[in-house]
């Protein structure tokens, strides 16, 4: 407590009052002071943790959000709308996604999806709260999108992660944009797409999407209504039952001027990598922007590539040798005790990927904390440390 | 000297012990694969208890220069911190509940209201405790470093106060605990000891002050004129916590039948042999539904040393299945009253306060610790008039031929109690007759030498008489030489 001069000073009673909130302080703002005078009586507790036990979006440790509404897009996929909870940051950028986590049978499960809406959103029948929402379309495999799109009621808490990704619009968007999407690749364009239309500032923007069928498209509707009311605005839609893949080499006649547009694409790996190479071939890749999203699937195969987050270290493994050998074999600090499973010291949270736990086969994923001392890669993946 | 050799102790052969390793694993899979919605609801429920109770608590306590008003705060904040303490933090950190995958009920960030940070604890107990349990040397559990609770440990005359350190410990459990792991973590993590600012140290000091500042200042000046009321109910309900956690703690590790072991046990331990070293290093305690939550189902030691990181909640049907798996491969399973418990725990601590020297049993067959080296040389019946060669051959290991059951520890400690009662009982017998022919003989030579006295007594006399008579002769004749 104090200042340089050695007295006191209202900045550092402040330091002091908020230090028992520090970790969670980006999130506090002005609340902080009183979070941090309340926590000295309550800890090692936050305020918080009595509090969300009367409302679940007061969470100390993370933002929570609650569902408000469900609505069916196409027969696979469906909006939900997320009240976010106390300390969500809305100014994030349109195209960003976030982190959203479910309860399902006692288990949280961690996802990230698109956001589909523009930024300091609202609607007509929420009571002007602001609202965020994402799309989701159930993957075959996919046991929690699918859970998302056919079961999740109206009400149901979930976690959230602050929005991220630099797949985002530039703003004022550029003169000439075009955007390539495929199936849910959709989702983060229509963001950026309801972000124009709101702020007025639709530049000359060509879109083209694929799906399968016309019943397969999502927010078709949107896009044609968009379409009607800007003039800049052109979206095109490529069946791929009917016509087959969308061959690039096809953008000369469609879009004789793609060289000069800045463009985003967002779809399968498949067609994202070849969308690469064309656009490398034309010497136009700081034109383009992709995002990838991160197929919901089991994991496949044994070992992989992990990699080692904040040390930047990668070593190759098989599927028998355990996180923390592999961390320790390329010289990463890796925390750990017994080296048997049984006292937690050697948790980390995996940042990308999958592993799974090798006492009892399970998976898990981006989101999980998992012990590395019985756990190996299952595929490549990332491990924050 | 503690079990060096666990095989032999079990009086299991390798396979049995690899066989109930599996055995076990597959309980463990089957409580995880069954993990659900009504786990989750317990933990939330049971933390939303918790707070709840904490609250009213410290709510009561505004009126606590009421009588009535303390009474009812200070019982509800010790319940509440009981519950805190062992069914909440001790599990959490354990991370009974991280399949959950809910950071705010998550090993890595769960903070406890004991003294000690939790991180500390996590240390020193999950790793140090969990990994080495009873190992003498490597868990420093055993006696918290100050009591002496096997004869393995040569007795120093600073043992002798260990009835009073036991007290001490008793009433101050939460001090004691973080002081342990304050001195583990520095030792684990090499911090150099003279280095003040060490991060062990900030933590461990931030940690205190925070819970010295809150329970003894902070809340009692919440409360005003009832400040002196609301500090002694404070204390006292820490007071009731560590005499609560203390008494779980000692019933599950040190009554009779709580095995310790020596580091040659961990050379090369496989899998099976470090559960049956949790199964036989651990005890249980007998308790109902609401003791057992109000211990965080640490009644079930052993099925918590056995599987440290499911949830407790399920410890009551996973117990059947041990103790089903004890009956099968014939190893005793410990358990007892609370009051039996601790008691036994309890003359453990003070026997063991005095000297070798005036204790009967040896570090091989004590009631608190015994070894492999207790059946050698012994014959047990079941096995057929065999004598037990050395610790090191198990060749006479074997499944009775009538009943096709596995002869292991139980049957073997039951017979050998009453082949070593009998032994005893020939030896002190045995001991008696020499007594009683030694007494003879005593006897025998005091009478020959009584009559050697009387004898010389006789002979004396008679020389004495023989010497008066002369003298008698002699004294007119000395008169005339004294008158001349
Ligand atoms: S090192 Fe102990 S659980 Fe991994």
């Amino acid at each position: 407590m104090g200042s340089k001069n050695g007295g006191f000073s209202v900045r550092g009673v402040r330091a002091w009052l908020e230090a028992p909130a520090a970790s969670v302080a980006e999130r506090g703002g002005k609340l902080n002071v009183l979070r941090g005078a309340v926590a000295r009586v309550t800890t090692p507790l936050l305020p918080d943790d009595y509090l969300h036990l009367a409302n679940p979006l007061w969470s100390a440790r993370e933002l929570r959000g609650r569902i408000v509404e469900v609505r069916k897009e196409t027969a696979d996929s469906a909006t939900l709308v997320i009240q976010p909870g106390w300390g969500f940051d809305f100014t994030y950028q349109p195209g960003q996604y976030i982190g959203i986590g479910l309860l399902v049978d006692g288990r949280w499960h961690w996802r990230s999806y698109s956001l589909t809406c523009p930024p300091d959103w609202s609607v007509p029948g929420h009571g002007g709260k602001r609202l965020i929402s994402i799309a989701v379309k159930a993957m075959p495999e996919g046991f929690l999108s699918s859970h998302l799109v056919s079961g999740v009621p109206v009400g149901t808490i979930v976690r959230l992660a602050a929005p991220q990704g630099g797949f985002v619009l530039t703003y004022p968007p550029p003169e000439k944009v075009l955007f390539l999407t495929a199936g849910s690749g959709i989702t983060p364009v229509l963001s950026m797409l309801r972000a124009m239309d709101r702020r007025e500032v639709f530049t000359d923007v060509a879109h083209l999407h694929s799906a399968r069928t016309a019943d397969d498209v999502m927010f078709g509707a949107e896009l044609r209504a968009l379409h009607d009311r800007h003039p800049g605005f052109r979206t095109r839609l490529h069946l791929t039952a009917e016509h087959g893949k969308f061959a690039l080499a096809d953008l000369d006649t469609e879009f004789p001027d793609w060289r000069e547009r800045h463009t985003w694409a967002c779809g399968p790996a498949g067609m994202l990598d070849e969308i690469e190479k064309h656009w490398r071939d034309a010497g136009r890749s700081d034109r383009l922007h992709v995002e990838r999203f991160e197929i919901e699937r089991s994991a496949v195969g044994e070992g992989g590539t992990v990699t080692f987050g904040k040390t930047g270290r990668t070593a190759e493994v098989d599927g028998a040798t355990s996180l923390l050998e592999a961390g320790e074999s390329v010289g990463v600090q890796m925390p750990f005790g017994c080296r048997m499973g049984i006292c937690q010291t050697c948790v980390l949270t995996v940042s990308s990927g999958h592993v799974r736990d090798l006492r009892n086969g399970d998976e898990r994923r981006e989101g999980d904390k998992v012990q590395t001392c019985i756990s190996v890669a299952a595929g490549d993946c990332t491990l924050d440390v | 000297m503690a079990i060096t050799d666990i095989k032999a102790y079990a009086h299991l052969t390798a396979a049995d012990i690899e066989t109930l390793g599996q055995e076990l694993d597959s309980i463990r899979r089957s409580v995880e694969l069954s993990r659900g919605e009504r786990d989750a609801k317990y933990i939330r429920r049971a933390i939303a208890a918790q707070r709840g109770l904490e609250v009213a608590g410290r709510a009561a306590l505004f009126g606590s220069r009421n009588r009535w008003a303390w009474l009812a705060g200070t019982a509800l904040l010790s319940v509440a911190k009981i519950i805190e303490n062992m069914e909440l933090g001790h599990n959490v950190s354990h991370g009974q509940w991280d399949w959950m995958n809910d950071p705010e009920i998550h090993s890595t960030s769960w903070e406890w209201d004991m003294t000690g940070p939790s991180s500390q604890w996590r240390r020193a107990h999950n790793y140090s405790h969990h990994t080495y349990t009873n190992v003498l040397g490597k868990d420093e559990d055993l006696g918290f470093g100050i009591l002496r609770m096997t004869r393995d440990e040569p007795w120093r005359p600073i043992h002798l106060v260990q009835p009073l350190a036991n007290l001490l410990l008793a009433a101050t459990f939460e001090w004691g605990i973080a002081l342990h792991d304050w001195s583990i973590e520095k030792e684990l993590s090499g911090t150099p000891p003279r280095q003040l600012m060490s991060q062990p140290n900030r933590e461990f000091g931030r940690k205190i002050s925070r819970q010295v500042a809150k329970d003894y200042l902070l809340y009692p000046a919440l409360t005003g004129p009832a400040f002196k009321q609301t500090l002694k109910a404070n204390a006292m309900a820490n007071l009731v916590r560590n005499l609560w956690a203390y008494a779980v703690i000692f019933c599950g590790h040190f009554p009779d039948g709580a095995e310790k072991f020596t580091v040659e046990q961990l050379e090369n331990e496989t899998p099976g042999e470090w559960y049956l070293r949790q199964m036989l290093g651990s005890a249980n305690f007998q308790a109902g539904p609401a003791m057992a939550f109000m211990s965080g189902n640490l009644c079930y030691q052993i099925e918590h040393h056995l599987f440290p990181d499911l949830p407790s909640n399920r410890y009551p049907e996973i117990a059947v299945r041990v103790r089903e798996l004890a009956d099968k491969y014939d190893l005793p399973y410990t358990t007892g009253s609370l009051g039996k418990q601790y008691l036994l725990a309890f003359r453990t601590i003070h026997k063991l306060a005095i000297p070798d020297r005036f204790l009967k049993a040896t570090a091989d067959n004590a009631p608190e610790t015994s070894s492999e080296r207790k059946f050698a040389g012994i014959t047990l019946p079941s096995l057929g008039g065999v004598t037990l060669p050395g610790a090191e051959s198990t060749h006479w290991l074997r499944v009775d031929p009538e009943t096709g059951k596995r002869r292991g520890l139980r049957s073997a400690l039951h017979e050998a109690k009453v082949v070593l009662q009998e032994k005893a009982r020939q030896e002190k017998e045995m001991l008696r007759e020499a007594k009683a022919a030694l007494k003879e003989k005593a006897e025998h030579e005091r009478q020959l030498l009584h009559g050697a006295k009387l004898a010389l007594q006789g002979r004396a006399r008679q020389e004495q008489a023989a010497l008066r008579e002369k003298a008698l002769w002699d004294k007119p004749f000395r008169f005339l030489r004294r008158a001349r």
